[in-house]
């Protein structure tokens, strides 16, 4: 996907955070904090940063803000009670004999406009109830349904579901 | 403590489970998908929990897991489905149902 060419400063905020999430990993799965950890922490972020170069500009699409980790907060627990709920609802139907299913396919629009904000969403309609991102055409989703239930409105309820995940994730992406 | 490790355990692998049966009982490639990737992702969610709280020195390492597969595993998913609905595979509907049936009986 091209974008427009971006400022110098706007890099620099993209690479400094790459490295500080980099080296935030490093630390975790290490284990260990004492300065030679540090060290090999900072090496390796460095080198994750230089071979990136332009993969970099997918972070541009994270929304800088004071209320950002407050969304960041609200997505992450839409999206856990989606994903216990998702599970639930799949239990059910592998473990009822009669398999109640009726699948279906349809397109939903999205106000995200980055990459990086387009592929938290198609990830968290994936993991919620009953439904699969099956393709991503610009912001067009094509949606799979386990189960529509005739008479529905199907794609008022699928603007529903993205809806509840799509707000909390435009308070932090664009 | 122990009781609620074991518990999450016990959990992770009734999800993992219930996602492999979903392999198997569910009639097209789509709705496999959908049965794998959920439950696959939170019975992992669980044993990693479960993990942490029997030893609570690893939570670094198991947040880290935790988020690579968050990230991943939908991603997985989605590109086999991508790459399946470009190659035309047609989903499953419940008229199918019929000519399923059929097949298992002739």
């Amino acid at each position: 996907m091209e974008e427009p060419a971006i400022g110098r400063k706007a890099r620099l905020g993209q690479a400094l955070l790459a490295f500080g999430l980099s080296v935030l990993l490093w630390l975790l799965l290490a284990g260990s904090w004492n300065w030679e950890e540090g060290l090999a922490a900072g090496i390796a972020g460095g080198l994750v940063v230089l071979v990136s170069g332009q993969k970099l500009r997918i972070l541009g699409g994270i929304r800088f803000s004071p209320s950002a980790p407050l969304h960041l907060l609200r997505y992450l627990g839409a999206f856990g009670l989606a994903l216990v709920r998702a599970n639930l609802d799949m239990a059910r139907r592998v473990l009822s004999p009669a398999l109640p299913l009726n699948p279906a396919v349809v397109a939903v629009q999205t106000r995200l406009q980055s990459p990086l904000g387009r592929l938290l969403l198609a990830n968290s309609i994936t993991l919620t109830p009953g439904t699969l991102t099956v393709d991503v055409q610009g912001d067009r989703f094509l949606i799979h349904w386990v189960d529509c239930t005739p008479g529905k409105d199907l794609a008022a309820a699928t603007q529903a579901i993205v809806r509840t995940l799509e707000e909390p994730l435009l308070g932090f992406l664009k | 403590m122990r009781w609620i490790a074991d518990g999450f355990l016990l959990l992770g692998a009734v999800f993992s489970f219930l996602g492999a049966l979903g392999l198997l009982r569910m009639p097209d490639v789509y709705n496999r998908i959908q049965a794998g990737t959920k439950a696959v992702t939170l019975g992992a969610f669980c044993f990693l929990l479960g993990v942490g709280l029997l030893y609570p020195a690893w939570w670094a390492k198991l947040l880290c897991i935790a988020g690579f597969i968050l990230l991943t595993n939908p991603i997985g998913s989605s590109t086999i489905a991508r790459a399946l609905y470009l190659a035309g595979v047609r989903p499953w509907q419940v008229e199918d149902r019929k000519m399923d049936l059929e097949k298992e009986h002739a």
